[in-house]
């Protein structure tokens, strides 16, 4: 029997199983928290968000650990968790996953101090939740291939077959749907849908999964034009470099369907054991210091509130002229996702 | 042992009827229940949606365009990943390849590189790889190893023997290789086309990064637009059907038979075939493949180390704490991937009976769901069930050790079916229990396999993504969550760092599992 043993490899690894097995109860018997820490459930972009979650730190001793993923899975997270979420507070990019967790009652009201900060068409009509930032929708073109007097006035133009194979289009995209919802609301359902598969059709198989991936696609000349947030096309020019950039953004006419403000937003759950913290810490994301630590941060949104300016780069958001569609009308997106897999986008 | 073992003379055609053992049964009923959870979270959801509703969103052309996308890249890439691995595997361990040391290791090498990793490379540098050629392209290169690793064991553990006879009786070596070397490790190369065609039905980042649309893309989508849930269940139950079809398909393909050799001295280094001419042109075929699967990703990582233009390059500290959430709890969730795989596996392959073999199968059902899916249904019964266990690092590693499971069965079942049945046998017949058989003999036996698991598990846990995204304990990182933060915010030089450090963590076990299957079978029973 000796020449068949484990051998002092075979030894070595058994008890590295058996540590590590260990070490997994421990870890799973979880980490001690104090009484006083929130948890954020961060729809945002996690860059953004560290910076405001460490300032609140500072300024108020209160801890908040972060949750960062997807806003509508956190979204249907929450759901799932019901009353026993350990969630606190929810922080998202887009309005319509506040929306839906409000339409599910899972939302505690925002004190009107937190909600006076911030002109009440950015918030919640019901005081659920409270707008911080805002980013609008706008082409994107290459300049090599366009020029900005060839563009279309209006978003319903890129369903004209002549952007055939040069637009691209990221129908997954959250910040896609608000679009959708607004072309609904001026236009029509059925001139959505012939929208929607105009521009399908030109796409082709440029189809991406999000703005991001359409902003680099753009600038490298794969195709011609897109639809974007204004702040993707300045985050890449930030990484790349002006040098690097072969782009352009551009404003379809004001009040145009296309032309959408999105707001993004934060509340705190109805379930939530440490309330008050929980408000303070929405009301510093609306407070000046919160909304300079977003519009100097690399994150490129609007502050909402009145007197704090956004970057210097930016069309300053008074001199927006956006769709008149307001965020109740632009709701929890059902109607635009039903109407994406009806033309078999999704 | 070694004499003793070729006297005795149990061919495997005799099969002698045993007992399934009962203790073995009791431990692959309670693993196989565990691994089939998400599935009956998907059919409890579909139900609550209705069969009507489901089928509407399964009949339509969408559904058609993602099986196209997917069945058109799944044989592509499986084909090439056989194809690229076999010829590999021969050139290192069957000729006087140059610097065939060196080439081992570096083709084992791109497993520790994950595939999104590769796919960010490509696209971030040459925004054509995209699309179809793109992902043949990318997850090609990135899983052509899962087919090099276990052939290139199982030649070296093949018996030289037979291959000499065909030599000796006339045949060239081209011929031989066709006829007797490619038989031989047929088993294998299916067992890692297998391994590739999952991976394939489960990989998402890539897809995501490239552009390709398949189901995990579109399930993902799904959740992603809103509130979702019925249609991402819909069309996950296509891909279970597909894994089972994959299954079914290799279980008919694959060679029932048990081949053990009894005798200790069978196994040697049989002399090299002269390629001569080719030499040269065979190294840099191989260069070729080292430089596309892991010169390219690794050279992109550094570009924008170096390059990227973001603000706020990440802490060190934070990329150390990541780094260290990542390594436990990939670690912890492959020793029990290995664990829970090896009852399953000594059952099977010992007591082959029809029920058993259903059971292995429903084992390899979780492969195809999507990491979230796996994670959404461990979140509704930890909920409902175990609240306690919700957000603890305990859960992901759960999900981790069921997500990686296939990849574990299929490692730990290849050691145990080439384990001589015989030597178990022998250690019966001389007094020793069961268990003690188990634990003085099988073990050292399957050992090569069970690292083997272990590190296949270790390599896929570090990069997972969607999953950890819902399970991780709020306020941890790991690496692969923050270099999607980074990404997504278009920061790659601060997403680099990470992409960093998943590839350096990596090429441990990557090394440890080409090592491992270059030292082990020289002492112990080896893998043929």
């Amino acid at each position: 029997m000796t020449r068949v043993s484990l051998g002092r490899a075979g030894r070595l690894l058994g008890a590295a199983l058996l540590g590590l097995l260990g070490a997994t109860l421990l870890a799973a018997c979880g980490p001690t928290r104090g009484p006083a820490t929130l948890i954020l459930y961060n729809g945002q972009h996690p860059e953004t968000t560290d910076a405001l979650v460490s300032a609140f730190e500072r300024q108020t001793g209160i801890q908040v650990a972060v949750r960062s993923n997807d806003e509508d899975i956190l979204a249907d997270q929450i759901v799932q968790e019901g009353r026993s979420s350990p969630a606190d507070i929810i922080y998202t990019e887009n309005s319509p996953a506040l929306e839906y967790l409000q339409g599910e009652h899972l939302l505690a009201s925002v004190t009107p101090a937190t909600l006076a900060a911030v002109p009440a068409k950015y918030s919640s009509p019901e005081s659920d939740w409270v707008g911080v930032s805002a980013r609008v929708s706008v082409m994107v073109y290459n300049t090599k291939q366009l020029s900005a007097s060839e563009l279309p006035k209006s978003v319903l133009g890129l369903a004209d077959h002549r952007w055939k194979g040069l637009l691209g289009i990221a129908p997954g995209e959250t910040d896609f749907q608000p679009i959708i919802t607004s072309i609904v609301h001026r236009y029509g359902k059925a001139a959505a849908v012939a929208w929607l598969k105009g521009i399908q059709a030109n796409a082709g198989s440029h189809v991406y999964p999000d703005n991001e991936t359409i902003a680099a696609r753009v600038n490298s000349g794969q195709i011609a034009i897109g639809i974007i947030n204004h702040y993707y096309w300045y985050r890449l020019r930030a990484e790349v470099g002006s040098a690097q950039m072969h782009s352009a953004i551009a404003f379809f006419r004001p009040r145009d369907p296309g032309y959408v403000l999105d707001v993004s937003g934060a509340a705190v759950l109805k379930s939530s054991a440490h309330k008050a913290e929980a408000e303070k810490f929405l009301a510093f994301l609306v407070s000046r210091q919160g909304q300079r630590i977003l519009a100097n941060s690399p994150s490129f949104e609007y502050p909402l509130r009145p007197g704090v300016a956004a970057a210097p780069a930016l069309r300053p958001l008074a001199s927006l002229r956006p769709a008149e569609v307001s965020v109740a009308q632009l709701g929890d997106g059902a109607e635009a996702v039903a109407l994406l897999h009806q033309v078999q986008l999704l | 042992m070694a004499i003793l073992a070729s006297e005795v003379e149990l061919p495997g055609s005799v099969r002698v009827r045993r007992r399934v053992p009962r203790g073995l049964l009791v431990a692959s009923c309670l693993v196989a229940a565990l691994l089939l959870l998400p599935l009956a979270f998907l059919l409890l959801e579909a139900r609550q949606v209705g069969w009507a509703q489901l089928f509407g969103l399964l009949f339509r052309q969408l559904t058609l365009t993602l099986l196209v996308n997917l069945v058109g890249l799944a044989v592509v890439v499986t084909a090439l990943a056989a194809g690229i691995g076999t010829g590999a595997a021969w050139l290192v361990e069957r000729t006087d390849l140059p610097g065939r040391r060196l080439l081992a290791l570096l083709l084992v090498l791109p497993l520790a590189v994950p595939d999104f990793v590769v796919a960010f490379g490509w696209v971030s540098l040459l925004p054509a790889v995209s699309g179809y050629g793109g992902a043949v392209l990318v997850m090609t290169a990135g899983l052509y190893p899962l087919v090099y690793l276990p052939v290139s064991a199982s030649l070296r553990g093949a018996d030289p023997t037979q291959e000499e006879t065909a030599r000796t009786l006339g045949l060239g070596p081209g011929r031989t290789f066709w006829r007797v070397t490619l038989r031989q490790v047929r088993p294998t190369i299916l067992a890692g086309c297998l391994l590739v065609s999952l991976a394939l039905l489960a990989e998402y980042g890539a897809f995501e990064i490239l552009g390709y649309q398949t189901f995990t893309t579109e399930i993902f989508t799904e959740f992603q637009v809103g509130f979702n849930a019925p249609a991402a269940c819909a069309l996950s139950l296509v891909v279970v059907l597909i894994g089972l079809l994959v299954l079914l398909g290799e279980g008919t393909l694959r060679d029932r038979g048990r081949m053990a050799r009894t005798a200790h001295n069978s196994r040697r280094a049989g002399p090299r075939l002269q390629l001569r001419r080719w030499r040269w042109p065979a190294v840099a075929a191989l260069a070729l493949v080292v430089a596309v699967a892991l010169g390219m990703p690794i050279g992109v990582v550094l570009y924008w180390l170096v390059r990227g233009g973001s603000s706020t390059l990440p802490q060190s500290a934070s990329v150390g704490s990541a780094a260290g959430h990542t390594v436990l709890y990939s670690a912890a969730a492959a020793a029990i991937a290995t664990i829970l795989a090896l009852p399953v596996a000594l059952l099977a392959c010992r007591s082959p009976e029809r029920g058993v073999r259903l059971l292995e199968r429903s084992t390899y059902i979780v492969q195809g769901l999507p990491g979230l899916v796996i994670a959404l249904a461990l979140v509704f019964f930890a909920l409902h069930y175990l609240p306690f266990v919700y957000q603890t690092s305990g859960l992901l590693i759960g999900a981790y050790a069921i997500l990686f499971f296939p990849l574990a069965y299929v490692a730990v079942r290849a050691s145990v079916l080439q384990a001589p049945v015989a030597l178990e046998e022998v250690a019966r017949s001389l007094g020793r229990s069961p268990w003690q058989v188990r634990w003085r003999v099988t073990l050292p036996l399957v050992a090569p396999g069970l690292a083997a698991a272990f590190c296949l598990v270790f390599l896929s846990a570090v990069t997972e993504l969607t999953a950890t995204l819902v399970l991780v304990p709020t306020g941890v990182q790991t690496l692969a969550t923050q270099f999607w933060a980074y990404t997504g915010n278009v920061s790659y030089g601060a997403a680099a760092p990470y992409a960093a450090a998943m590839v350096a963590i990596s090429i441990v076990p990557g090394i440890l599992l080409g090592r491992w299957f270059d030292r082990r079978p020289a002492q112990l029973g080896a893998p043929r």
